[in-house]
């Protein structure tokens, strides 16, 4: 069997999926980075190689997200794209006719404007409407509700409760307040979580013009509370793919795909899922060659070094040659 | 600012002085900078002072700076440098040079203060500064030409090591026959970098305010980055240009004009002329426009919330990037990318290549 393969290396999570030839997934994966990216990718493609079929050949992979440089190197990534362009082609692909893709993952929330298949407009977050995943999980813990309940929680509120949601630390502080003065739990989950898209609305989505039909994605879309919020504020249904958590993944392999089709280069050059076992090594430094002191990056597997970059002249990228 | 430095070295040390560069910004000058400034100071206020910082350390005892006009903060900040300067126990002289034809009072004070101390007899004095104005020309020229082939440059990042080689030429030629001869030899050096002329690039204008536009630290070099992208970049201000609109006279009106119908008042800084090279590069069918803007800068916010109305009047993609020394270079790029992802997708759409989605 042949197909596509796509990782998405976020701050929070690392995603990795499997399409069949036709782009369709097979099979998907969501695990923590738990601040080690290496490791995340390693531990993914040997997971992944136990749900795929022994004889799947990848025939072209992508890679996307935050630490997607860093993944296209490990993997052997055909195709190294970033994430707004990778969600909206994945979501696209679900709802061809889209015309807002609302993101949010665990650190950076985005919009993506879309008119007749193009994308017209994105923004992402800047000043703060930062980390929504990441707080929520938080809050979660603090409160004592299991993440997978919190939306649940939201939807049996009767009366959400008001919380300045400027920035997420301000949305704490508000928070505890509130629950010192003794409202419900369900209700300030609820209130949480309107005060949360209302900071998505007014930071990432100002100025946008929101239209439907609405496909919202990301880690945080499994929360059906802010799902509710993003409704209620948008007065528009919004729709949650199934493999919501796995879109930026999706679209790597989608991208891949199409880069295989229509690209000069024959082979794929991902480097197999054995590179699960391989050792791999990151250094830095700081180049003296001039007074901008880059701090260059440099991977290594098993000893040789196979990608450098944060050179801004390019001297060290360049001696690797074209890798 | 940019690659000036070695003009106003070579003005100051002809007019006698000892001269001390500073080296180029690096993190260090903007952690520098960043520590003593106020908070919410803009990015060129925290650079300058880093970089003043790092010019008393090599000794000086004079600086020399740019004053400005109008509703924008920049006016007063060589008399907020000079009072923190002061506050930190460096006893150094800050000379603010005003521009001529709006202050001309305290233009000459400037001067004064400049020439007190002067070695070089007076009538050497258009000598000097005419041969600087023609390095300052030659830079620009020689940089402009580095952005036309970056574009086009077959290894990446040849073009960036070469023009390194230029700068050096130029810095040290000094007559105005060797300036001539070094702006030929670095132009041929340039030419001579193997290039794909088959490319059909995405054009990108970059606006904004002055400073974040000039210093590649301040903007983290959005420019070469997007020619490496293989996008042909167009950049609004070039020093000696602008110095010859603003300073020297008042040429500016074909911006201001096209500015006009959406915002038709001085606003500081390059606030209004942000909007008008907005509709310049519409109207000259670029891609795209990336605004630049320090963090916090009033002038180009209230050009930022302009924009989007000129975009779509005009149907031109316009981003912003605020910038301060909390910009981190894994967003900047993202965005550029993504930036870059959506011209493409429109031009091949335009062309009819595109059926319907897809890069």
């Amino acid at each position: 069997m042949r197909g596509y393969l796509g990782v998405d290396v976020g701050s929070v999570s690392t995603n990795l999926l499997t399409t069949d030839e036709q782009g369709n997934i097979i099979a998907s994966l969501y695990i923590r980075t738990q601040g080690q990216p290496i490791a995340a990718i390693q531990e993914g493609l040997a997971l992944l190689k136990k749900e795929l079929p022994a004889d799947f050949q990848v025939c072209g992979a992508g890679a996307t997200g935050s630490g997607r440089t860093l993944a296209g190197v490990i993997v052997g990534a055909d195709l190294v794209k970033n994430e707004i362009t990778a969600h909206a082609i994945a979501a696209s692909r679900l709802v061809p006719n889209v015309q807002t893709v609302l993101e949010v993952g665990g650190q950076d929330s985005k919009i993506i404007i879309l008119r007749e298949g193009v994308v017209t407009d994105f923004a992402m977050n800047t000043v703060c409407a930062a980390g929504t995943g990441s707080f929520l999980d938080h809050q979660a813990e603090r409160l004592n509700v299991p993440i997978e309940d919190f939306g649940t929680y939201a939807l049996q509120a009767d009366n959400p409760v008001r919380i300045a949601g400027r920035c997420t630390v301000f949305a704490e502080s508000d928070m505890v307040h509130k629950q010192q003065l003794g409202y419900s739990l369900q209700n300030i989950i609820a209130g949480l979580c309107e005060a949360l898209v209302r900071n998505y609305l007014n930071n990432v989505a100002r100025g946008k013009d929101i239209l439907p039909p609405v496909v919202f994605q990301g880690g945080v879309a499994a929360n059906i509370g802010i799902k509710a919020a993003f409704e209620k504020a948008l007065g528009t249904p919004v729709y949650v793919p199934d493999h919501y958590g796995v879109m930026g993944a999706w679209g790597a392999a989608l991208l891949a795909q199409e880069n295989m089709s229509t690209g000069k280069n024959g082979a794929s050059s991902f480097r197999g899922f054995e590179a699960a076992k391989l050792d791999y090594e990151a250094s830095s430094f700081d180049c003296q060659g001039c007074p901008n002191q880059c701090e260059v990056v440099s991977i290594s597997m098993e000893g040789k070094v196979i990608g450098r970059w944060g050179d801004r002249c390019g001297r060290w990228e360049n001696m690797l040659g074209n890798t | 600012m940019g690659n000036s430095p070695p003009v106003f070295k070579q003005i100051l040390s002809e007019l006698g002085y000892d001269v001390v560069v500073p080296p180029p910004p690096s993190r260090r000058t903007l952690d520098l900078g960043t520590k003593y400034a106020p908070e919410f100071a803009c990015i060129p206020f925290k650079i300058l002072l880093g970089s003043y910082l790092e010019a008393i350390d090599l000794g000086a005892d004079t600086i020399i700076s740019t004053g400005g006009v109008g509703p924008c903060r920049a006016g007063y900040y060589g008399e907020l440098h000079r009072g923190i300067l002061h506050d930190l126990g460096h006893d150094v002289d800050l000379i603010i040079i005003e521009p001529p034809l709006k202050r001309p009072a305290d233009f000459l004070r400037a001067m004064y203060l400049l020439f007190r101390e002067r070695k070089a007899p007076l009538w050497k004095l258009p000598d000097i500064f005419w041969r600087a104005w023609l390095k300052l020309n030659a830079i620009d020229c020689v940089e402009k030409a580095s952005h036309d082939i970056r574009t086009f440059e077959i290894d990446k990042g040849e073009t960036t090591t070469v023009f390194r080689q230029c700068m050096e030429i130029l810095d040290a030629a000094q007559s105005k026959i060797e300036i001539k001869e070094a702006t030929d030899a670095s132009l041929e050096l340039l030419s001579a970098i193997p290039q794909d002329r088959s490319r059909d690039p995405i054009k990108i204008g970059l606006i904004g305010e002055i400073y974040v536009v000039l210093e590649p630290l301040a903007n983290h070099n959005v420019q070469v980055k997007l020619e490496e992208m293989g996008v042909l970049v167009h950049r609004s201000i070039y020093l000696a240009e602008w110095t010859q609109n603003n300073a020297l006279t008042n040429r500016e009106y074909d911006v201001k004009k096209a500015a006009e119908p959406f915002l038709s008042e001085l606003v500081g800084g390059h606030g209004r002329n942000s909007i008008g090279e907005t509709v310049l590069y519409a109207q000259k069918g670029f891609d795209g426009v990336i605004q630049l803007a320090p963090f916090a800068c009033i002038p180009e916010i209230v050009a930022k919330s302009i924009l989007p109305y000129v975009s779509r009047k005009l149907n031109i993609p316009v981003m912003t990037l605020f910038l301060d020394e909390q910009t981190g270079e894994g967003g900047i790029r993202t965005r550029l990318e993504a930036f870059v992802d959506l011209l493409v997708q429109r031009k091949k759409k335009k062309e009819g290549q595109l059926a319907c989605v897809g890069i």
